[in-house]
């Protein structure tokens, strides 16, 4: 029963985080500092969400920023897919394939 | 957009979330498998994905609760884990203005990291459309269905896809899709910039702050670089006249 109520409140705190400017305070209240700064929220959780799922990869979670991590590399050439072609496919598809054909390589 | 009626959106909205349940599916698998491992009951593990609806919190509130850690611990980690939530809320909102309260109440619900990157995208693109409630409501329901589902499966076999396959690489490269032609914009490369370095050197600090510091710290950066543009650019306009 304990544990329901646990997760019950875990709910509770994540959906607050949800709801706070979109049902709870209405945004033209915030600092105008903050309301400018908004824009900046896509391409700053973004990069901090690719950077380290790509630094921190393997088994371990251990930090590898050499050549021998083979995302790096891979998602470089995703990124020049996604600027030249535009689209999240073929960004996907040229990162995968690139991933498994330098494990192939490697193992 | 001209035609767009709320079915159209809806299929638009799931069709953007399509690419992100290649990495999603393999999460939600080993989260269940993880759960049941853990030794939470099937039935919690699965509440959990209902109640709660957002992986990284899900695996951090399963481990603490087997942990035996205190309740108000664990749930003040899941809450700061998910604050940045609360980030995406406010730069959804003046876009979800005409609302009424049940929308933003079942919208703020399917609010997720892969929700929020395909449907800020679009607004960004495409302004506030009469329906592109719908594209939201369409993408968070693609999540949600198939996080449950995956879920399941995960509970039920207790076991998920293999590391090796490297699925979960397909979640940063379709970020990456959706990040490189924001970065033409300088002051937005900079808040990348900042955020990455900071979320690399912050990746070990407790209940994901380092994610809310890159976060910050990032905004902040973008809030510069554009000032500083602006100064010059005014000081240039200044000499010459």
């Amino acid at each position: 029963m304990r544990v329901w109520l646990i997760v019950l409140a875990m709910g509770a705190a994540t959906y607050g985080m949800r709801l706070s400017v979109l049902a709870l305070v209405h945004h033209s209240r915030l600092p105008r500092t903050l309301r400018e700064a908004l824009r900046f929220v896509t391409p700053a959780v973004l990069a901090a969400i690719i950077l380290p799922a790509i630094l921190y990869s393997g088994g371990s979670h251990s930090f590898d920023a050499t050549p021998g991590n083979e995302r790096i590399l891979a998602v470089a050439v995703a990124a020049g897919a996604a600027l030249l072609a535009r689209n999240v496919w073929l960004t996907i598809g040229a990162g995968m394939v690139t991933l498994w054909l330098l494990q192939w390589g490697a193992g | 957009m001209q035609g767009a009626s709320r079915r159209s959106e809806f299929l638009a909205g799931v069709r953007a979330q399509l690419p992100l349940l290649l990495g999603v599916t393999p999460f939600g698998l080993a989260y269940g498998a993880y759960a049941v491992n853990s030794g939470l009951a099937s039935g919690l593990a699965q509440a959990m994905s209902v109640i709660v609806f957002g992986g990284a919190s899900q695996f951090v509130g399963t481990r603490l609760i087997a942990e035996g850690v205190p309740a108000a611990v664990i749930v003040l980690s899941v809450a700061l884990v998910n604050a940045r939530h609360a980030l995406y809320s406010a730069s959804l909102a003046p876009f979800l203005d005409h609302l009424g309260r049940r929308w933003r109440w079942l919208l703020a619900y399917l609010l997720t990291d892969e929700a929020y990157a395909v449907v800020i995208a679009r607004y960004q693109r495409d302004g506030s459309t009469r329906f592109g409630h719908w594209f939201f409501f369409g993408t968070g329901v693609a999540l949600w269905v198939s996080w449950q589902a995956s879920t399941a499966v995960g509970v039920a076999v207790g076991a998920s896809v293999p590391a090796s396959w490297s699925l979960d690489f397909a979640l940063p490269l379709t970020f990456t899709a959706i990040l490189m032609p924001m970065l033409v914009d300088r002051p937005a490369g900079a808040a990348a910039m900042a955020a990455a370095v900071v979320a690399v050197a912050g990746f070990r600090w407790p209940y994901g702050s380092g994610l809310i510091a890159a976060a910050a710290l990032g905004m902040a950066a973008g809030m510069l670089t554009e000032r500083l543009a602006r100064t010059t650019r005014s000081e240039r306009s200044a000499e010459t006249s």
